[in-house]
């Protein structure tokens, strides 16, 4: 045993050091050289630059509170909703009070904001996402906050959904994942139409 | 379930057993040191690590002297790591300029990655370093998952060899399994997340003007650093740590379904490849297809559980994702020991959370860890034969070696160490005066955050119900010694039970042996992991996602 463990520090001390090198610097040296030369737009964060200035990066979702913007998913990150610096999801339980309090006081407010709409809220706009970063909303979900938008920004109802229906992205292939509609990407069409 | 939930999930197995074909007949070629176009690329490379361990290739060991040298190497490796995040504050590579790691929690991220289990008693990117990132936990992502790796290999050669005093050379077995294996898949995989999203970079946060400003937030800062690199091997390795907190929820760590698609297929990948090669290396095919099938079998109840409970329920998931995508990753996360998450499986429906939970109970080998999943499984198909030959009256056999008293000693307590943890752990946090302020959710559904914390740690698998609270001084020293266990209590049982199976002579196959390659076997196989499994969980089940379902809407 003493034998076997002397005979064994060498090569667990430079092992340990070697792979350190290899696959803790070599590896993401490798990794970060070739995604910053041929990918340096989606390496550096996807970011949506106007005018000169960063306005938010593609892939991470932004809060809007104002009638005249679609809403994005309710976001559980700590201390204000969608703070990309610290990701979570709410993790309450399907059964836990709180969190049926938390959805019926999100409708409500959906409701509120849009009197005279009665269709069904789309689940994905009542609860929170895993990330609490979520970018994108359901088509359906996008359709439901049309009215609002359309009315608070005093646009004709169907140029509002044509836009709409021009940002929902199928399926990857038509099998991957689900038709969805990037609300950021969105909310800046529709301050360009102006 | 959708139609095009459906069509994704039967899409994604056959992509898998494509993929796993191919790569599990290149893992044989590279332990049986055949692999000639891979050596002739990366051979310097391996032979000069060699020359700098002191090591040569050709020297092989006993069961112990490698039992001796992997836990040195872990060790050490624990110890780097627990350093590092002490005293990254000092160091470079910390643009965010995050403080030092609390010790406890410290000891419990050493331990989680060292282990093979990932579990994060932390938030990533409120946590760690881009250098603690890099140099400490990804390192341990590839060694731990090579050293799994390795003890398959050598319970391997103890099957095949007859009259052997030797299992292998672990230093051998760990630079093949990181050379030849981790790291071109991990290039490979990370190089493509990048193009679809990922980001790979060394600075810190990049900065946005919002939209719309609300109230006193008109910024958002986003947290950027090498995440792909990461991202690709946690998947790969069965690691599962994530560089951000939502881990790959996350839009950084999973962008588009795309990702998802390749993320979740790295997931199972080398897992499920391992059966082949344990079927080439046997020189036994069907015995890989054996296995396979066995753990397909056992994954393929809880997947439909989960998938059908999860349809409707959006609670901490992304919509590019959707239901389908999640409930399989979290079937998937959960067979492989691997532990990264798309959905917060804490939101689960009292069912759909079952799924997941069971699959870890069942001790990680419906696919499990990379090497540790398959060595699992045949520390079951060990008690399996056992039970058939004392059914029919016979010496139990497998691959031709005779399954004796110690072998049983050691696969009985290799299978029962997790299952005591899990439950000693589970029991231990009930009395503890952390866990009512640690619980995020009342009722049945906190006690399952608790059994589910336990099953994880005790199965190095890293998954979490993530409403609790886990950075205590309870939860990290007790989850820590848990993982710890769990990991080489199971390995060093499973190297002596290679050390004896080597030894033994190997007989021919007569009329009264039990074929372990076909059906009948299968069922036994299966049958034995899930008695073990109900026997052992179903009353703590009972009191935690059982009763929550009974319990109805409070």
């Amino acid at each position: 045993m003493t034998k076997d463990l002397l005979a064994s520090l060498r090569p667990a001390a430079v092992a340990l050091l070697a792979f350190t090198v290899l696959t803790g610097v070599v590896y993401p040296a490798i990794v970060l050289a070739v995604g910053q030369a041929a990918f340096s737009h989606t390496a550096n964060g996807s970011l949506v630059v106007e005018d000169g200035r960063v306005v938010g990066s593609e892939l991470i979702g932004q809060p809007f509170t104002e009638p005249r913007y679609f809403w994005s998913r309710p976001s559980a990150t700590a201390p204000f909703a969608y703070n990309a610096m610290a990701s979570a999801g709410a993790n309450l339980a399907v059964s836990n009070p709180a969190r049926r309090e938390a959805v019926a006081q999100r409708v409500a407010e959906l409701r509120a904001a849009d009197p005279g709409n009665t269709d069904p809220v789309p689940l994905d706009l009542v609860t929170a996402s895993g990330s609490g970063l979520d970018p994108d909303i359901s088509p359906a979900a996008a359709r439901f906050q049309v009215g609002r938008v359309a009315r608070a920004r005093g646009l004709p109802l169907e140029r509002v959904r044509a836009l709409v229906d021009a940002h929902v992205q199928g399926r990857t292939s038509g099998i991957l994942g689900e038709p969805r509609v990037n609300v950021a990407a969105l909310n800046r069409a529709l301050d360009a139409l102006r | 379930m959708s139609g095009a939930g459906l069509t994704q999930i039967v899409v994604y197995w056959l992509a898998l057993l494509l993929l796993a074909l191919p790569l599990g007949a290149y893992m044989a070629r590279v332990y049986e040191g055949r692999a000639t176009f891979a050596q002739r690329v990366l051979g310097p490379i391996e032979r000069a690590l060699y020359r700098m361990f002191g090591v040569r290739a050709g020297a092989e060991h006993g069961w112990r002297r490698y039992a001796v040298a992997l836990m040195l190497f872990n060790v050490l490796g624990l110890v780097l790591v627990f350093l590092l995040q002490r005293v990254q504050l000092w160091l470079p590579g910390n643009p965010n300029d995050l403080p030092n790691v609390p010790p406890q929690v410290a000891w419990n991220t050493a331990t989680s990655f060292a282990t093979n289990t990932n579990w994060q008693a932390y938030g990533g990117e409120t946590t760690m370093s881009h250098l603690t990132q890099a140099l400490a936990l990804g390192v341990q992502n590839f060694v731990s998952a090579a050293t799994g790796m390795a003890v398959l290999v050598a319970v391997v050669r103890g099957f095949t060899r007859r009259h052997a005093e030797h299992v292998g050379n672990f230093w051998v077995d760990l630079t093949r399994s990181t050379l030849y294996i981790l790291l071109p898949l991990s290039i490979l995989l990370a190089i493509l997340l990048v193009a679809r999203g990922v980001p790979m970079t060394t600075g810190g946060h990049a900065t946005a003007h919002l939209l719309q400003p609300a109230g006193h937030v008109d910024e958002q800062h986003l947290a950027l650093g090498p995440v792909a690199s990461q991202i690709a091997i946690k998947q790969l390795g069965t690691n599962g740590g994530g560089f951000y907190n939502a881990n790959s929820a996350h839009p950084f760590e999973n962008p588009t379904p795309l990702t998802n698609f390749f993320e979740c297929l790295a997931l199972l990948l080398i897992p499920a490849a391992l059966c082949f090669t344990f079927g080439a290396l046997v020189k036994n095919r069907r015995q890989g297809w054996g296995l396979f099938v066995a753990m397909f079998v056992l994954v393929l109840p809880f997947l439909i559980l989960a998938v059908h409970q999860e349809a409707g329920n959006m609670e901490g998931k992304e919509v590019r994702l959707g239901e389908s995508a999640s409930a399989l990753w979290a079937t998937a996360t959960t067979a492989a020991s691997n532990g990264s998450v798309n959905s917060m499986h804490d939101s689960y429906t009292p069912l759909g959370g079952l799924a997941p939970m069971v699959l870890m109970q069942l001790g990680e080998v419906a696919f499990g860890g990379v090497g540790s999943g398959l060595y699992g499984m045949l520390m079951f198909a060990i008690v399996a034969v056992f039970i058939s030959g004392l059914m029919v009256g016979r010496t139990p056999e497998l691959l031709g070696k005779k399954i004796e008293a110690f072998e049983m000693k050691m696969a009985t307590l290799a299978i029962l160490v997790p299952c005591l943890a899990t439950l000693a752990g589970t029991a231990l946090a009930c009395v503890a005066g952390e866990t009512p302020g640690a619980l995020a959710n009342p009722g049945p559904h906190g006690f399952s955050e608790v059994l589910y914390a336990f099953s994880s740690q005790a199965n190095n698998n890293g998954s979490a119900f993530a409403g609790l609270t886990a950075s205590g001084d309870f939860y990290t020293t007790a989850g820590g010694i848990c993982m710890w266990v769990a990991r080489y209590w199971i390995i060093i049982p499973v190297l002596a039970i290679a050390g004896s199976l080597a030894r033994k002579k190997t007989i021919p196959a007569s009329a009264g042996t039990l074929p372990t390659d076909g059906p009948l076997f299968v069922v036994l196989l299966v049958g034995t992991v899930l008695l073990v499994g109900a026997l052992t969980f179903v009353p703590a089940l009972a009191l935690g996602p059982i009763a929550e379902q009974l319990g109805g809407a409070p």
